[in-house]
């Protein structure tokens, strides 16, 4: 289990290697890139900025991770989320897991990234033309975020 | 008490962190919402609507009626948008 809140790039061949390492007990790795894109509501984006809560932020992906690992059995798993300033085309997140069996390491990491999105600290100010907005909530990402209450439907599948 | 400000609640305040010294009268989130306002303009803008304002207490999400004390870090933002 990791955790990465840094303003700094990743590559992310590099971070699924490290994740797998030498364990051979793994026999499926799943992930989700998050990107900067150039358009929202019909408006250029030209860049954004996370801004994050220092501190909180770390300790609530921490606590996501740890349910992903409660809910699924995992070998692995990773998350990286950056802040600063990002042109579209950057990488923003990275949510990796891995697994015996696929259907753990597909389901913990869907799991991962909407919860990530409703429960971590992280507000996005976009770049358009009139200046910097603000991006508003989503109830499409709470909605998202609330699927996953009623608790995992793979564990039990896992073992079997 | 500290009180910490993100995104646009940073903006209209003007501040990312205060320490501040409520009375003790204050004893609740709404409550110190409530006195927060008057401390100027830009809180009095930032503070106007508590449902568009998420909250949390020493990093623990809290709601409007949750204790504040002293020593507590609480802080103020809108919804979460990362991912």
């Amino acid at each position: 289990m990791a955790i990465r809140v840094q303003r700094d790039d990743f590559d992310m061949g590099e971070e699924l290697r490290r994740l797998t390492g030498d364990n051979h007990a793994i026999g499926g790795v799943a992930s989700f890139v998050g990107l900067v894109r150039d358009m929202a509501d019909n408006e250029n984006i030209g860049a954004m900025t996370l801004e994050h809560y220092p501190g909180m932020t770390e300790k609530m992906l921490t606590e996501i991770e740890a349910e992903a690992n409660r809910r699924w059995p995992l070998e692995a798993s990773l998350i990286i989320h950056r802040y600063g300033r990002m042109e579209p085309g950057e990488q923003i997140v990275l949510v990796a897991t891995a697994s015996p069996h696929r259907l753990a390491a597909l389901e913990s990491c869907h799991f991962l990234i909407d919860w990530l999105k409703t429960k971590a600290p992280f507000w996005k100010l976009e770049e358009s033309g009139g200046g910097g907005r603000w991006v508003d909530a989503r109830d499409a990402d709470d909605a998202a975020a609330q699927r996953w209450n009623a608790g995992p439907t793979s564990k039990k599948h896992a073992a079997e | 008490m500290k009180v910490l400000y993100f995104a646009w609640l940073r903006q209209r305040t003007g501040v990312g962190e205060e320490d501040i010294n409520p009375p003790a009268t204050v004893i609740d989130v709404a409550g110190l919402i409530d006195w927060l306002r008057a401390r100027g303009p830009g809180h009095a803008d930032a503070l106007q609507d508590v449902s568009a304002i998420r909250v949390a207490i020493n990093q623990e999400f809290a709601e409007l009626d949750s204790p504040v004390a002293p020593g507590d870090e609480v802080a103020l933002f809108p919804p979460m948008t990362g991912g």
